[in-house]
This record gives C-alpha cells, sequence and structure tokens, in this order.
C-alpha cells in the first residue's frame, strides 16, 4: 500500500512525522528539565536556567530524600504502604461485588446495580463526607486512605462488564459438577479475568499514588502525609525544612528547589517504570468502560 | 396464599443464593455507609449546623433554617463568580480540549512505521498518570518568573517577563493548555480505536479516485467516526459541572481567585478552611443537583444517539 504514493501523500506525512516528533517532545521535555534540575547544584542552576543535563552532577537531593528524618522517606512509605493495602481491598471488593452483579439469574441485580451507578450521578458532596469521615474517627488514621475508597462505582461497572463477557456455559458445567458460587468465581471467573483485574488494578494503584486531597483533609500528622501531599506542601509552603524533616536532627538540608525537584522525581518514577507494561490493559478498559460499539 | 408464596420464594432466594448474596455484601456495606449516609448529611445544607465538635450524630439535633443558606448564596457576589467561572472554564474546555484527543487520533492514524506509532501513543498517554500536583510541580518550575524556562526565553528575546500562574489573562489558557497536555493521549484512545475500524476498501476506492491525504480524512475518516464524537461531546457536556477540583486547586492562588474560583473551590475553602459547613453544603448541593440534570440529560440524548453508553 506505501509503494504508490503520490507526491502530496508524501508530504503530508513527512510532515506529520515532523508534527508527532515535536508533540512527543513537548510530552517529554518537562519532565526531563525537572529531572535535570534535581542533580544541577544551586549555582550552576542560576547560571544556566535552561540547562537540562548538567556539568557537575549534585545528588544531595537524593540522599536527603532516602535519609532517617526525611519527612519525604517518611511519605513514600505512607504512599507505597496505602497504595498496597488500598488497591488490594479494592480488587478483592470489586471482584467480589461485580460478579453476583453480573449474573442475570441474580435477583436482586438490577436494583443493586442501580444503586450504584446512582452514586455516580449524585453525592452528598465535600461537606457531609467530611463529617461523617471524622465521625466514623478516621481523622489521623491510616485507613482514611483506605476505607472511604474502598470501591469505585465506574471499575466496578468494567468489572461486571468483563465478567457478563464470560459464557455462562462455563458455570453451568461446573455447577452440574456439583461446584458452589464461590467456587465457580475463583476457579474460573478470577483466572479467565487476569487482564481484567490488570486493568482495574492499574487504574486503583494510579489512584492510590497520585491522591493527595485527602491527607490535606484529614491527616493532620505530618508524620503520615502521603507522598503527593508532601510534595504539594514543599511547592507550596515557604518553609521547606518544616515540610521536609521530622524533629530537629537534621542539618545540611539541601537548596529548596532541590529538594522539589528531587521530590517530583521520586514521585513520578514508579508510575512511569509501570505504564507502559500495562498499556494494552488500560486501553482495553477504557474502551470498555467508556463506550461499547 | 399470595402472600404466602412470595415469603416462601424469599426464603429460597436467600438461601439459593446464600454465596452471591454474601459475595455482594461488604462492597454494598461500603456504598450505603460511604456514599448514602453522606446523602442523607445534605440536609445540614437545610439547617444552621455549628458542630465543631458534634459530628454526623449532631446534624439531626441542628435547627432547620429552610433555605437561608441558599439565599445567602444566591444573592452573594460569589454566586456569579463561581456560576460565571464554571461555566466559561467549561465553555474553553469544549472548544479546545475536547477536539484535541481527535485530530491527535487522526494524525496517529496516519503514521506508516509501526513501532513509531507505538512511541508516540506510550509518550503521549505518559502525562495522564502523572498526579496535577506533579503537574502543576512541572508548571511553576517552567513558568516562574525569574528562573522558569519560558520567561528565560522570554527574556533573552527582548521581552518582559510574564507572572503566568498569578496573571489573571494568563491563568484560564494555561488551565486549558495543561489539560489537553495532560489528557491529548489518553483521550485519543477511544478515536484511534473507532479509526482503526473503518474498512480500508474505501480509502483505496478515493485514492484511485484522486482523493488527497486532507479529502480522505474529511470525506471518509471523520464522517466514520461521527458518531462517537458526538457521544464524548455529549458526555463532556454532561460533565459540565465538574469542576477538575485537582487541576485548579493546585495551580491557583489568592491573585487569580476571580476568573478561576469554581463550585468545588468555593465549598472547599469555605466549608473546612472556614468551617461554615451548612452554607457551603448548600453551595455543594445546588452544584450536584446542576451535575445531576447535566447527566441525565447527557445520558437520555446519548441513548437517543443509540449509544450503548456506560450501562
Amino acid at each position: 500500500m506505501s509503494g504508490n504514493l503520490t507526491r502530496s501523500e508524501k508530504v503530508f506525512l513527512f510532515f506529520n512525522d515532523v508534527a508527532m516528533v515535536l508533540l512527543c517532545a513537548i510530552m517529554i521535555y518537562p519532565v526531563l528539565f525537572v529531572a535535570g534540575r534535581s542533580v544541577t547544584p544551586d549555582v550552576e542552576r542560576a547560571l544556566h536556567p535552561l540547562r537540562i543535563i548538567p556539568h557537575s552532577f549534585d545528588w544531595s537531593g537524593y540522599t536527603f530524600i532516602f535519609s532517617t528524618g526525611s519527612n519525604i522517606l517518611n511519605s513514600y512509605r505512607t504512599t507505597i504502604l496505602r497504595t498496597l493495602v488500598g488497591t488490594s481491598l479494592n480488587i478483592v471488593l470489586t471482584t467480589l461485588m461485580a460478579y453476583p452483579l453480573s449474573k442475570r439469574y441474580y435477583p436482586p441485580r438490577k436494583l443493586i446495580t442501580a444503586l450504584i451507578v446512582f452514586t455516580m450521578w449524585f453525592s452528598g458532596g465535600l461537606i457531609p463526607s467530611y463529617l461523617l469521615n471524622k465521625s466514623l474517627g478516621l481523622l489521623n488514621s491510616f485507613w482514611v486512605y483506605i476505607f472511604p475508597s474502598a470501591v469505585n462505582a465506574f471499575n466496578m461497572v468494567i468489572m461486571r462488564n468483563f465478567f457478563m463477557q464470560i459464557p455462562d456455559s462455563l458455570e453451568e458445567s461446573a455447577k452440574l459438577d456439583g461446584a458452589n458460587d464461590l467456587h465457580v468465581f475463583f476457579r474460573i471467573y478470577i483466572p479467565l479475568s487476569t487482564a481484567s483485574i490488570a486493568t482495574i488494578t492499574l487504574f486503583y494503584a494510579v489512584y492510590h499514588w497520585n491522591m493527595w486531597f485527602d491527607a490535606m483533609l484529614y491527616m493532620n500528622r505530618k508524620e503520615w502525609w502521603t507522598m503527593q501531599y508532601t510534595l504539594r506542601m514543599l511547592i507550596d509552603s515557604a518553609n521547606v525544612t518544616d515540610v521536609a524533616t521530622i524533629g530537629s536532627a537534621m542539618d545540611n538540608i539541601p537548596p529548596a528547589e532541590t529538594v522539589r525537584m528531587a521530590t517530583i522525581v521520586v514521585a513520578t518514577v514508579p508510575i512511569l517504570c509501570v505504564y507502559p507494561f500495562l498499556q494494552k490493559y488500560f486501553v482495553k478498559g477504557m474502551l470498555v468502560g467508556s463506550v461499547k460499539g | 396464599m399470595r402472600k404466602k408464596s412470595f415469603a416462601v420464594r424469599f426464603k429460597r432466594a436467600l438461601i439459593d443464593y446464600r454465596w452471591l448474596h454474601l459475595m455482594l455484601l461488604p462492597g454494598l456495606a461500603y456504598f450505603l455507609l460511604f456514599k448514602y449516609t453522606p446523602m442523607y448529611g445534605i440536609i445540614i445544607a437545610f439547617k444552621n449546623y455549628k458542630g465543631a465538635g458534634g459530628g454526623y450524630a449532631g446534624i439531626a439535633s441542628a435547627p432547620w433554617i429552610g433555605f437561608k443558606n441558599f439565599e445567602i448564596f444566591f444573592n452573594s457576589l460569589y454566586c456569579g463568580r463561581v456560576f460565571g467561572n464554571t461555566l466559561f472554564i467549561s465553555f474553553l474546555r469544549l472548544l479546545f480540549s475536547f477536539p484535541a484527543p481527535i485530530l491527535l487520533a487522526l494524525l496517529i492514524n496516519e503514521i506508516r512505521k509501526n513501532w513509531f506509532k507505538r512511541t508516540v501513543q506510550t509518550i503521549t498517554y505518559m502525562p495522564y498518570f502523572l498526579s496535577w500536583v506533579v503537574v502543576a510541580g512541572l508548571l511553576n518550575t517552567l513558568l516562574s518568573p525569574d528562573m522558569g524556562a519560558v520567561n528565560v526565553l522570554i527574556r533573552s528575546l527582548g521581552g518582559t517577563p510574564v507572572y503566568f500562574l498569578t496573571s489573571k489573562v494568563w491563568f484560564r489558557p494555561i488551565l486549558v493548555i495543561s489539560e489537553i497536555w495532560k489528557n491529548i493521549g489518553y483521550g485519543s484512545i477511544v478515536y484511534l480505536a473507532a479509526i482503526t475500524g473503518i474498512d480500508q476498501e474505501q480509502y483505496e476506492a478515493a485514492r484511485v479516485d484522486g482523493a488527497t491525504k486532507m479529502q480522505q480524512i474529511v470525506h471518509i475518516t471523520l464522517p466514520e467516526i461521527s458518531e462517537i464524537v458526538a457521544i464524548m461531546l455529549i458526555l463532556q457536556i454532561g460533565r459540565m459541572f465538574d469542576d477538575n477540583f485537582d487541576q485548579i486547586y493546585n495551580l491557583y492562588s489568592p491573585s487569580v481567585y476571580e476568573v478561576s474560583d469554581v463550585f468545588e473551590t468555593y465549598v472547599y475553602r469555605n466549608g473546612i478552611q472556614n468551617s461554615k459547613f451548612s452554607y457551603s453544603a448548600a453551595v455543594g448541593l445546588v452544584k450536584s443537583v446542576l451535575a445531576l440534570l447535566m447527566i441525565a440529560f447527557s445520558n437520555r440524548a446519548s441513548q437517543k444517539l443509540g449509544a450503548q453508553g456506560l450501562f
């Protein structure tokens, strides 16, 4: 097909390729720039504001972040913990719930699905949720990162749609062999759904990794802030030392800009390492979730 | 007789589906506690709830005051500002952020080499996975008046530096541009899938007739994806009152409240920071009801277009 291109088509394709290269550069440049700044000594940063790769490297931002007494290290740990615990709970509850709701013969299916879909359209809003979580004793508790976001209605519907695509005959024959619903779920549906579970795992994990709002609302103890919220405070506040350290035992804190840049990198790298490998999954999940042909 | 048979059937259903009920239970409990209980809490919008320490239980005993909170909001300067900003920013999004992924999908589709196509896709999806906190950090670094790369360039070209994030003129364009940067790649997935499904023979026939690339795009590709574009447009309109709190809150500052303050930022500042619970719950309710109406309308419309939509 590409053998007999007309002249105008070749010109079009050439400029298209150029445009795409430019677009990729625009996507990558800010990230590379910040990564470069994070290892640039303060003086060089001031003298050469556009330089990405420094002449002399300065790793003090990273050594500081990963030293004891650094609140960034602390919040990194919190974020990793919430991502692991939170995502695990998300997956368990979401798949368990999606299964009965995918069964056409299950009597309350329609009613409960409607109840859940309605929460995507209407919510009590910020203030009632805030008051509720406070009354539940979640203020200043790690669990405020876990329970209020235990199931996402959208992800649950995606999972349910995946389950509905699995042929009923598998369940019927297993039941003839004496299997109960739990067996069918764990031995047939879960193994057949690894791709879809990977999809919603990515969605949930990214949610937890990037979440900062609940830390701002509910966590007054800075040792339990999440990574993103600590980063927000680093960007926002003038007193970087207070945000970035616990106690007063630390000396030799690097310049504020170095700490900020390095924290952005540390907060971002894990996601950038993971998402390309899950690309085909979230593309699929996105398509099932948004619009079906 | 009939009543009894219902009771019998009910009991049977309870037993027959016991495992399914059990599986459903934790998730259902979650939705009732964390989604439906706050809906009950909406009544504080019609009450004078002061409860610093009163908690959720204090809601019931707070005195009713009718629509007073709503009157205060509708008569305040903030009502117009918040409405205006929400509508105007949504309008800018429809105008610029909405078509961007469509254009990108058209261009990606024209890439001939597969490895290049895949690379472009992977790279353009990347910013979607960054948080707005991180993107705000990137923007601060690039746009800062003294050291930011953009202003350094402006200065070296002889211009005067621009305070982008605190400028009333620049703030909204920055919102739109940063949103496009973050979401353009991910948003193109749906359209790319639709384009991939188009019958290739149509293009061959058009080429035989001497159609240029532009003509092929305008007369074949665009009509073929028009349905999905219409559906996505309606869904986008349905989300008109979703304020992108994440984005605005991480980028704005008091000097640009006038052009950026939307429902959710206003509710947050009044409710959480100033503890005006009842008043900001009322403002939040205005927003929720408007959002519900828009979504209901858009869902209707997209079903008319033959979309199965979500469900």
